[in-house]
C-alpha cells in the first residue's frame, strides 16, 4: 500500500511524517506546480472551486509515482469539500486510475467507523502509537507554524532582499527531514537558529495586514499566488487567521494542545455581525477580520476560491464590519483564470491605500 | 522649461504628458498600443518632444498602466505607481474634494472611494470587461459608426431600449434582435450605455457607497451617452474633468513631482530613448512543472530585466529588482 495525500501549503510534512513514523509507504505529490492545475481543471467540473481542482491535479501526479491508496478528509458540512473525496474519487476512475480511498471524516453512527478506517491505513500499530504519530506530525506543524510566523516578521524588515525566503526554505527542509520524534527538539534549534541569522531593521516602519478565508486558499501559496510573500516584500508584516497547527488542535485533538487562538474566540468575535455556522470557515473569517480590527491591525484581506459558498456569505457581512470598525478589507477571489498581473495591481493599490490612511491618522 | 513626464502604458492606449512645475498639464499625447507598448512608448515620447520647446528639462518621470514596469525600465522612471493611486492623485488634484471616481478604460474598469482625500476604498472588474472601451468600440464598428459620433448618437435617444448587459456576447446577439425588431439606432446605443452602467455598478460597485461629488475619467468618458446613463442611474450629476483620458499619465506624473519635490536628479534616461533599440523576448523556463513564461527586456546587447518567473530564478540573477 502506498498512501498519498492532497497538498495544503505544508501539511505534506505533517501528514507524511505520521504515516512513515507508523511504517506506511507515502507517496508525497509533486509539489503543486501549473502542471498540477492543468490536469486538474482539465478532468474536473468547471464550476468546481479551486481545491477539487489542485487536489485531482496531485492525485493523479501522485499516481505517477506509483500511489495506490488515497487518504482525505471528509465531513458533511453545508461546504463542499465534504464530498469532494467521492467526487475525485470517482473522476480518477472515469479516467482509469486505480486507487482505493480512505475518506477520515467525523463518523455517523459510532466511533467504530472512524477507528476502522484508521486500523485500514496503519495496520497492527498500537492505538498508542498511533496517537504518538498523531502527536508526531502535530508538533512538526506547530514548529513550522512558528517558523513561517517569524518569516511573516522578518520579510517586510529583511536588510537583504530574498534572504528570508532562503531560510525558511532551509529550514523547511530539516524540519522535514526529521523521521522520529526524539529528534524534533535539535530540529527546532537548528531551524530557529537559521531563522535568527536573517539580518533585519526592526525600526524599519511596516504595515500589519490580516489574512483571513477559507482554509486552502490560505496555506496553499501556490492557489494565493504567494499572497504573503508577495506583501512582505511590499513592507506589509501578515498574520493568518488560520495556520495548520491551530486547525489541528481544535479538530483532532480537541484543544487540548491549548494555542492562543481557538475558533471558539473567532466565532465569539462574529457574534454582532454573523451569529451561525455558515460552513466552511465563514464564521472565523468575519470573527478574524474583527479580531483584527481591534488589535490595531493597519487592514484585512479576505481570499477566497471562486464559487466558494461561505466566504460568499462572509464577504456580503464584511462591509458592515468595515463601516463599523473602520477598517479596510480587500476581498480576492481566486480560480485557475486569475490573472497575476490584476492580482499585483490590487495589491499594491491596497497598501498604498492603507499607507494613505496612516499618513492622516498618525 | 521645467517639468514632469507621466506615463501611462495600458492595454488599449499609451498616454504620456508633460506637467509643469505648477502641476498644469502643458501637453498630452494619446496613441494607441496595438499590442507593442515599447514602440508606442517610443513614438509617444517622440511625439512629445517635437511639440514641446527644445531648451525642456524633465525633473522627474512617473510610470503607470499595466504596462508600467516595463515603461519604467525603458525611460528610467522615478515612481512606477498601480493605476488605482494615480486615477486617485489625479482625481483629488484637478476636482478638489472629489468622493467617488469611475474610470473606465479599455480592458478595465474602476471605481475609487476618495474621503477627505484619501482613498478608502477601491474596486477593480474582475473576470468580465463587459463594460468596458474595447467592447463599445467593437459594437461602433458593427454598426459602422465612428466611436467618436457613438455618445452625441445615444444622446438624440427619447427612449432607450433595454438590452442585456451581463455579458457581452449576449449584449451584442440582444441588440442585433433589437435592431431586426426596428429600433431606431439612437435607441439601441442609448440602451447599450444604460446596460454598461447597470452591468458597471452591480459589478465594480456592488457594496461601494457612492457619494458626490462624482467624476468619470478613462477613454470611455468620451462617450456623452455613458455620462448620461451614469447620471441617470445615480440621480447626481457626473463630471468629467478636463484631460479625462490621460488621468492616469497626469496622475503619474504629480507622484513624480511629489517624489522629486527633495530636488534629486532624476533617473530618466533622456529623449534619446526613442531612438534606442530595445527587444522584449520570452522564453519558457524548464526548470520546474511550472514552466514559467518568463520575459527578458534588452538594449542593444544588454539584459535590462527579467521577469514572470515564479521562484526569482531568471529574475534575481541579475541582480535587479524583480517588478513581479
Amino acid at each position: 500500500m502506498k498512501v498519498t495525500f492532497p497538498h495544503m501549503g505544508h501539511l505534506w510534512v505533517s501528514v507524511a511524517a505520521m504515516l512513515q513514523y507508523l511504517g506506511v509507504e507515502v507517496v508525497v505529490p509533486p509539489p503543486t506546480t501549473k502542471r498540477t492545475l492543468t490536469l486538474g481543471s482539465r478532468y474536473a467540473p468547471e464550476f468546481a472551486c479551486l481545491p477539487l481542482k489542485l487536489n485531482l491535479g496531485n492525485f493523479i501526479e501522485a499516481r505517477e509515482l506509483g500511489a495506490d491508496t488515497i487518504l482525505m478528509a471528509g465531513g458533511c458540512g453545508p461546504c463542499r469539500f465534504g464530498y469532494y473525496a467521492q467526487v475525485e474519487h470517482a473522476i480518477l476512475e472515469d479516467l482509469g486510475y486505480r486507487y482505493r480511498l480512505v475518506v477520515m471524516e467525523p463518523p455517523q453512527r459510532h466511533a467504530g467507523e472512524l477507528l476502522a478506517k484508521i486500523k485500514y491505513i496503519t495496520g497492527h500499530r498500537s492505538w498508542l502509537e498511533v496517537a504518538r504519530a498523531i502527536w508526531f506530525g502535530f508538533q512538526k506543524a506547530r514548529l513550522l507554524d512558528e517558523l513561517e510566523r517569524r518569516a511573516h516578521y522578518l520579510r517586510p524588515r529583511e536588510v537583504r532582499r530574498g534572504s528570508t525566503d532562503r531560510a525558511f526554505g532551509e529550514a523547511l527542509k530539516i524540519v522535514a527531514a526529521v523521521r522520529h520524534p526524539r529528534d524534533m527538539a535539535k530540529a527546532a534549534e537548528q531551524a530557529h537558529r537559521i531563522m535568527s541569522e536573517v539580518a533585519f531593521d526592526a525600526y524599519r516602519p511596516v504595515l500589519r495586514v490580516g489574512i483571513v478565508g477559507e482554509i486552502f486558499t490560505l496555506l496553499e501559496p501556490f492557489a494565493n499566488y504567494d499572497l504573503e510573500r508577495k506583501l512582505g516584500h511590499m513592507g506589509v508584516e501578515v498574520d493568518r487567521s488560520i495556520y495548520l497547527s491551530e486547525w489541528i488542535n481544535d479538530h483532532l485533538l480537541f484543544g487540548l494542545a491549548g494555542g492562543r487562538r481557538t475558533r471558539k474566540a473567532a466565532c465569539r468575535a462574529a457574534a454582532p455581525y454573523l451569529n451561525h455556522f455558515v460552513g466552511g470557515h465563514g464564521q472565523e473569517t468575519v470573527g478574524s477580520a474583527a479580531l483584527y480590527a481591534a488589535q490595531g491591525y493597519d487592514g484585512v484581506i479576505q481570499l477566497m476560491p471562486f464559487t466558494c459558498m461561505p466566504e460568499i456569505v462572509a464577504a456580503s457581512i464584511l462591509p458592515k464590519l468595515k463601516a463599523e470598525l473602520g477598517i479596510p478589507v480587500l476581498t480576492i477571489v481566486v480560480d485557475e483564470h486569475s490573472g497575476e498581473a490584476g492580482l499585483i495591481t490590487r495589491l499594491e493599490s491596497f497598501v498604498d491605500l492603507l499607507h494613505g490612511r496612516k499618513g492622516v491618522e498618525g | 522649461m521645467r517639468g514632469y513626464l507621466g506615463i501611462d502604458v495600458g492595454s488599449v492606449s499609451t498616454n504620456i504628458v508633460f506637467l509643469s512645475e505648477r502641476g498644469e498639464v502643458c501637453e498630452a499625447v494619446y496613441l494607441r498600443t496595438r499590442g507593442q507598448p515599447i514602440r508606442a512608448l517610443q513614438e509617444g515620447l517622440g511625439e512629445l518632444r517635437r511639440r514641446l520647446p527644445a531648451e525642456v528639462s524633465v525633473l522627474g518621470v512617473g510610470a503607470t498602466g499595466s504596462g508600467r514596469y516595463l515603461a519604467g525600465l525603458v525611460t528610467g522612471a522615478d515612481v512606477i505607481k498601480n493605476e488605482i493611486t494615480s486615477h486617485a492623485v489625479a482625481a483629488s488634484t484637478l476636482v478638489p474634494g472629489v468622493q467617488t471616481v469611475i474610470e473606465i478604460g479599455g480592458q478595465d474598469s474602476k471605481l475609487i472611494i476618495l474621503r477627505g482625500g484619501i482613498v478608502a476604498d477601491f474596486a477593480m472588474n474582475t473576470v468580465c470587461a463587459a463594460g468596458t472601451g474595447s467592447f463599445l468600440d467593437q459594437q461602433a464598428a458593427r454598426l459602422g459608426i465612428p466611436i467618436e459620433d457613438f455618445g452625441r448618437l445615444a444622446l438624440q435617444s427619447s427612449a432607450p431600449v433595454r438590452i442585456a448587459g451581463r455579458c457581452a456576447v449576449f449584449a451584442e446577439s440582444d441588440m442585433i434582435h433589437k435592431q431586426q425588431m426596428g429600433y431606431s439606432l439612437a435607441d439601441i446605443l442609448a440602451g447599450l450605455c444604460e446596460a454598461l452602467v447597470r452591468n458597471y455598478l452591480n459589478n465594480v460597485g456592488k457594496g461601494k457607497e457612492i457619494l458626490p461629488p462624482v467624476v468619470f475619467q478613462g477613454g470611455v468618458a468620451a462617450n456623452a451617452g455613458m455620462k448620461r446613463a451614469f447620471e441617470k442611474a445615480l440621480g447626481m450629476e457626473v463630471i468629467v474633468p478636463p484631460y479625462y483620458h490621460v488621468m492616469g499619465a497626469v496622475g503619474a506624473a504629480l507622484l513624480a513631482r511629489e517624489k522629486m519635490a527633495a530636488r534629486r536628479p532624476s533617473k530618466f534616461k533622456g529623449f534619446g530613448v526613442t531612438e534606442a533599440r530595445f527587444q522584449a523576448a520570452g522564453f519558457e523556463c524548464g526548470g520546474c512543472p511550472n514552466a514559467c513564461e518568463v520575459v527578458e527586456l534588452r538594449e542593444g546587447g544588454e539584459v535590462l530585466a527579467r521577469w514572470g518567473d515564479r521562484c526569482g530564478r531568471w529574475s534575481s540573477s541579475l541582480g535587479l529588482q524583480n517588478v513581479g
